[in-house]
């Protein structure tokens, strides 16, 4: 993997210069959007419930029982906004869209639509990589957003509905409130956007790498998605630490 | 002295290749050891060789996807790479096509004049109508996506496609393998006007010895790696070089 990371900074390197120009790729920025949104919409939408629901029930059964009942939201609240929706919602993208970059561009490389591209000087690069990863950069954040909603309805739910916990909506959501701060969930969107960007730089990366003609599509695509999320993780763990001065 | 003179973008006519020493190897595997070659301006030349022997990486060369090992590949006198090959206008018609499957037969045909602006919307639209009817596509194929179509058309399209750069040089890969005998011939007919025609400089890389034959001004073999044999379609029937009549006598007939 370590010896891809050059070549993929290089990736980067080269979409980024290419930003001026994404104007231009507007339509094709909008269609993978649509795409993103379209494959991963309902998926986050259970995913960030249920992460919810759960952080709820677990969190919930003890606080309660040690009479500290008014404070499951502020948990809930905080675990899903800084940690969980970001961590949760690229290793989502990266298993859902991550895949389908790589398996779209390594069948464009077998397929040789990429040297076609490249023999009509169109750059690879700003025509194919550019949207997508303008796409993805968008698009995570905005999940993250809306996970960070569904997953506080559901720790919400949960922790009125569950007899054991009970506590009622309005007290969990005053304590929501309290403790989760406008910066604790630019925390999380950063982090995200990070997860973003280095996602869509791995999936094209391995996408346009595929050797073997169509049978190498397979390998790119496992590739792409193992090493988004080792990537993700370990990312997570710099980030995290790297802000964490901020956070007090 | 060497000028250094852009390639000429509005010359008409066709482009001169010289190939010089060309080596080139992956890995271990050394898959062409040395080839020399002039190909004329205007010239229709056909590589012909069995499948393996190298022909398309030969071809890739030529139009600068990749860099050799050792040795160099002049055409108009400069080498090719992505940055310089702007300059000149050249063309490949892949072996499965090329095309991009998430856009339609003439969005594929205008991709390169709309991706550089060269001409206003209308006008392509005007330019790509004409290409595929010069390709003798119907009309109503315009609309439809690369893998609604049969392997034919698809050459087909790419022709079209590569026909709107106004190429000085068009390199074609294998361009009537997967087609039945007749859509062949239709193809191998389209190549020979189109050269005729556009006074393109045409490389045709094939194992179809009837393709090669049929349409070549000149007609190199290409076999482990070296060009064993060069000449008119004619001097090469009459060539009496083993590995060549071996595989110019290939067929189905019982020993
Ligand atoms: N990118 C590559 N990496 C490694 N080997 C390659 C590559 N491209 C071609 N080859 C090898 O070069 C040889 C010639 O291939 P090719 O030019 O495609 O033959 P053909 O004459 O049938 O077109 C084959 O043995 C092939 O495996
Ligand atoms: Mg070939």
């Amino acid at each position: 993997m370590f010896r891809d990371l050059g070549q993929m900074l290089l990736l980067l390197g080269n979409t980024v210069r290419g930003i001026p120009q994404a104007f231009r790729r507007r339509r094709a920025v909008g269609e993978q959007l649509y795409e993103i949104g379209n494959a991963s919409l309902f998926m986050a939408c259970m995913l960030s419930f249920f992460i919810g629901g759960v952080l709820a029930l677990q969190g919930g059964a003890v606080l309660v029982h040690r009479g500290l009942g008014s404070q499951v939201g502020g948990l809930v609240g905080l675990s899903m906004c800084k940690e969980l929706a970001p961590v949760m919602m690229a290793i989502l993208i990266a298993g859902r869209i991550g895949s389908a970059m790589a398996a779209e561009l390594g069948s464009m490389q077998a397929y040789q639509e990429v040297d076609a591209l490249r023999t009509m000087n169109i750059h690879p690069i700003r025509y194919l990589v550019l949207p997508r990863l303008i796409a993805i950069a968008i698009a995570l954040p905005a999940l993250v957003i809306f996970s960070n909603i569904v997953g506080w309805l559901g720790g919400a739910f949960i922790a009125s509905f569950n007899p054991d916990i009970a506590v009622p909506y309005a007290t969990f959501m005053a304590s929501l409130k309290d403790m989760v701060r406008m910066r604790d969930i630019l925390h999380g969107l950063l982090k995200s956007f990070v997860f973003a960007i280095a996602i869509g730089t791995i999936s094209c990366h391995h996408g346009l790498q595929t050797r073997g003609g169509p049978r190498g599509v397979g390998r790119s695509v496992t590739k792409a998605v193992t090493n988004s999320i080792v990537l993700v993780l370990l990312l997570d763990y710099i980030l995290t630490r790297i802000l964490l001065p901020f956070d007090a | 002295m060497n000028d250094p003179e852009p390639i000429q973008s509005q010359a008409t006519g066709g482009l001169p290749i010289s190939v010089r020493g060309l080596h080139m190897s992956f890995g271990a595997q050394e898959v062409l050891r040395g080839i020399d070659l002039e190909i004329k301006a205007g010239e229709l030349f056909v590589l012909m060789g069995p499948s393996g022997s190298g022909k398309s990486v030969f071809l890739r060369q030529l139009i600068g996807l990749e860099q050799p090992t050792t040795g160099e590949v002049l055409v108009d006198g400069q080498s090719v790479t992505d940055e310089t090959r702007h300059r000149a206008r050249m063309a490949m018609v892949f072996q499965s096509g090329g095309l991009l499957n998430s856009l339609t037969v003439a969005e594929n045909v205008g991709l390169y004049l709309r991706e550089h602006r060269l001409r206003p919307p209308s006008e392509i639209a005007r330019i790509v109508s004409e290409k595929l009817r010069l390709v003798q596509l119907p009309d109503d194929t315009s609309e439809k996506y690369p893998p609604e179509l049969s392997g034919g058309m698809r050459k087909r399209v790419a022709i079209a496609r590569a026909l709107t750069m106004d190429p000085q040089l068009v390199l074609f890969d294998e361009p009537t393998s997967e087609l039945d005998p007749l859509v062949a011939l239709t193809v191998g007919r389209e190549i020979l006007r189109l050269n005729r025609q556009t006074q393109a400089t045409t490389v045709v890389v094939t194992h179809d010895r009837d393709l090669a034959f049929g349409i070549a001004h000149r007609v190199a073999f290409l076999a482990e790696g070296r060009i064993q044999a060069l000449g008119t379609p004619t001097e090469m029937r009459a060539n009496p070089l083993p590995l060549l009549q071996q595989f110019l006598a290939a067929d189905f007939t019982p020993q």
